[in-house]
């Protein structure tokens, strides 16, 4: 999953660094995302997961690192599962 | 009783009305040579008005944002100039005052700004960056425990009569754009080397000249929270609903003029309704309007505060940014309404139906943070957030 979404940063989150140089904990603002790439991440995570971001999850802190991002997207795909 | 005791005692409302009075006198020489409004600003001085945002153990009175906002829109009535200088005060206060806890510095200073009155400016628009508050190109450079920073700022409203300038820049030289801090410097630490000069249409007391700020302060003067974080939940949300409380008052004040302008004709011609009452009825609807935009904006303001997780939503933002745009353009409206009413009486300046200052004034609104720059950002939010349609939030 971090794979994929490393992957889909790289190409939508129009970061100034690669993104290989960011760890998994890193602050992604801090690295240089704006909050108009992270709703473009969030738009293709939604459309290569099929799955809907819920309003509790749309503010700064699930998209402030690949983990966070891979917390949020675990929480959205066990809450579709069940 | 100290004589500073005994004008805090009194109700916050009667000392801002009592400031507004003066600074209502001076509204037109503001406006006219283009100057500070030093009359007003003097006038909030002696009330005690320019901490009261700030905790009562560092000397203030623990006012709301709502308290806040409520001179502003008392200001606004009187003169636009001072309630712009008062609210962009207040924005770096409310950083300064939830933003940097548990630092001896900062705490310290907000005793100091209580107990002398000081006025806090800053310094976020840079050359090469234009408006865009999250981004700088300068950056702070800290030797040891001291910082030196240097920004092409393009506009600092009143820079040359503040007591400090909080200054955002990078974090430091190799930081990406978006890694902000903000700095608080005191005038006797930095030099400002005047660039451009604030000749405009309206708004013309804040004096919002372009400047290089050269600075050199200790350390422990850099906000420890990231700009970020105060940018996000409280600089963006408390700079459109105390801009919005101004601009209500502003607005109130024309349609006052317009009252009483249809009133007196009223008066002169008795049995027959005068030709501007119907549109007075339309801007009174439409002032109502924003006066409900921003009081609902700072319900959910209070009702959020604290909670880093409702100020970090994106439905919040997306309600702070509605209140802006909505007020912003709004006002133009109401003011146009009130010159309709008014005809020449308002068109004219120096009567007492005067609606030309109202007006370039109220210009102001949709260009600072750029009404498109805003709609924008709440465009792209609004392909994941879905829009609020309940009634009751």
């Amino acid at each position: 999953m971090k794979q994929a979404i490393r992957t889909l940063l790289a190409k939508h989150g129009n970061l100034p660094g690669a993104i290989e140089s960011i760890d998994d904990g890193a602050d992604l603002y801090d690295a240089g995302l704006s909050s108009f790439a992270s709703v473009q991440v969030m738009l293709a995570l939604e459309e290569e997961f099929d799955i809907e971001f819920p309003e509790h999850l749309l503010n700064r802190k699930s998209f402030s690192s690949v983990d966070a991002i891979a917390a949020a997207l675990s929480e959205i795909v066990e809450e579709q599962a069940a | 009783m100290t004589a500073a005791s005994k004008i805090t005692a009194l109700a916050l409302t009667d000392r801002a009305k009592r400031a507004a009075k003066v600074a209502a006198e001076f509204a037109d020489r503001v406006d006219t040579e283009g100057r500070f409004p030093a009359e007003g600003m003097e006038a909030l001085k002696a009330e005690r008005l320019l901490g009261i945002m700030i905790r009562p153990e560092f000397g203030g009175e623990g006012a709301s944002l709502t308290e806040v906002a409520n001179v502003c829109a008392i200001l606004g009535q009187a003169c636009a100039a001072t309630a712009m200088t008062y609210a962009m005060h207040q924005i770096q206060i409310a950083s300064l005052a939830d933003y940097a806890p548990g630092s001896n510095w900062h705490e310290a200073f907000q005793k100091r700004i209580c107990d002398d009155q000081l006025l806090i400016a800053s310094a976020t628009s840079e050359a090469g960056i234009g408006g865009n508050l999250r981004n700088s190109l300068c950056a702070t450079e800290v030797e040891g425990d001291i910082v030196r920073l240097t920004k092409d700022a393009t506009v600092i409203s009143y820079g040359a009569k503040a007591d400090a300038i909080m200054v955002t820049s990078r974090r430091h030289p190799d930081a990406a754009h978006s890694d902000q801090v903000a700095t608080i410097f005191l005038k006797d630490q930095y030099t400002l080397e005047q660039t451009s000069k604030w000749d405009t249409l309206g708004m013309r007391g804040t004096c919002s000249d372009g400047y290089i700020f050269k600075a050199e302060a200790p350390a422990e003067q850099i906000l420890p929270r990231p700009f970020a974080e105060i940018a996000a939940q409280s600089m963006l949300a408390v700079s459109h609903l105390l801009w919005g409380a101004l601009w209500y008052g502003i607005a109130a004040d024309a349609v006052a003029r317009a009252q009483s302008f249809v009133k007196a004709a009223a008066r002169k011609t008795p049995g027959q309704v005068p030709p501007g009452a119907l549109r007075l009825a339309e801007a009174s609807s439409l002032l109502q309007l924003v006066k409900a935009n921003v009081v609902a904006g700072l319900k959910q303001f209070e009702g959020a505060k604290g909670d880093g997780d409702a100020l970090n939503a994106m439905s919040f933002s997306v309600a702070m940014n509605n209140i802006k745009i909505g007020t912003s353009q709004t006002i133009l409206t109401i003011i146009n309404h009130c010159m309709l009413i008014c005809g020449i009486a308002g068109y004219k300046n120096g009567t007492p139906f005067s609606l030309g200052r109202h007006l370039r004034d109220a210009h102001s609104a949709q260009l600072m943070i750029s009404n498109d720059r805003i709609l924008g950002n709440t465009s792209t939010m609004l392909l994941v957030n879905k829009q609020d349609t309940s009634l009751l939030g």
